[in-house]
């Protein structure tokens, strides 16, 4: 009887355990973000036709030159990249170099939301079939990544960069060698 | 009055839709199937067992979100292509990790899914054989149960 009601008590506290780990886990704030498995690799090779006139496409060369650069993922019909593009320009000031990658986006879209929003990139790669976002380990839009001068990818920002974010995004950027 | 609801009337119809989604053609092979029917029933089987990122309870066979179109469209030119479906979910869990793929392999992270019902039905036989050894030896000595 004894060794029954201390086997029972030992199943009461296993029963309040779990349920102390799923009241825990429910008010946990839930993580959306799938992080890319890609840091610290080499961004693997493609090549992309310029997303609008006038302004160079982008290939994975071009992302290997000896200068680390911003690869910024962005569409004319997300909204918050409409939300990120001031702070972009102020990466931009700050010496950063930043290519662009338009997700499923039409020219004349990608166009007109530059002359509103204003243009940081040196180039534009288009990217129709998210082909190259998926490549990177991408999930969404916008997302950032600082490549060094090596194609290497050293760090993801997913989400759109805000003001608070500028300084780290800066720091890494140097990390790299910039 | 009726001036203002004919304006309005007038408003609603040429109002674009909110901007929310892009304006492209999903990707080729995001809603055609493969002409081979062996390859689309290996593809299939795959899509049903990747996660969609956008959309995170669905696989990228249930999601119409376009990202998940992008998705099926690779696993199709790759299947087309000659890539077996292991070799496609390793593909995408070298980019997103196990996250991606909705049948989890035996790894450091993992083995509790495995050792766990393992454990569970351990303890399941420990319990019953205590339970029936006990029935046993009682109708043995003869003695009433409790």
């Amino acid at each position: 009887m004894k060794r029954l009601r201390i086997f029972l008590w030992v199943l009461v506290g296993v029963a309040a355990l779990a349920f102390g780990l799923f009241a825990y886990q429910l008010r946990q704030p839930k993580d959306e973000f799938v992080a890319s498995a890609m840091v610290g690799k080499p961004i693997p090779p493609f090549q992309l036709r310029p997303a609008v006139e006038g302004q160079p496409g982008l290939s994975s060369a071009d992302l290997a030159d000896g200068k680390p650069r911003l690869v910024n993922i962005f569409a004319s019909w997300c909204l918050p990249c409409r939300a990120e593009a001031p702070h972009l320009e102020t990466l931009r000031e700050q010496g950063a170099e930043i290519v662009g990658i338009a997700i499923r986006d039409r020219p004349e879209d990608v166009a007109a939301f530059l002359a509103v929003y204003g243009n940081p990139f040196t180039r534009i790669g288009a990217d129709d079939i998210s082909e190259v976002q998926l490549s990177l380990g991408s999930s969404g839009v916008p997302e950032t990544f600082v490549v060094d001068g090596k194609g290497v990818i050293v760090h993801q920002h997913i989400g759109d960069i805000r003001a608070e974010h500028v300084p780290n995004i800066l720091a890494k950027l140097r990390e790299a060698g910039a | 009055m009726r001036g203002a609801a004919l304006i309005l009337a007038l408003a609603m119809l040429v109002a674009s839709p909110t901007l929310a989604q892009d304006s492209l053609p999903p990707a080729p092979y995001a809603y055609q199937q493969l002409d081979d029917p062996e390859q689309e029933a290996q593809a299939t089987a795959l899509m049903h067992t990747l996660r969609c990122l956008k959309c995170q309870s669905q696989s990228i066979a249930d999601s119409d979100a376009p990202m998940a179109g992008d998705m099926r469209h690779q696993v199709r030119t790759r299947i087309a292509a000659g890539e077996s479906p292991e070799q496609i979910r390793a593909w995408m869990v070298e980019r997103y990790g196990d996250y991606v793929s909705y049948e989890p392999k035996l790894g450091a992270n993992t083995w509790p899914l495995f050792a766990l019902p393992l454990l569970m039905l351990a303890l399941v036989a420990f319990v019953l054989r205590g339970r029936l050894g006990r029935a046993k030896g009682e109708g043995e000595t003869g003695s009433k149960p409790q």
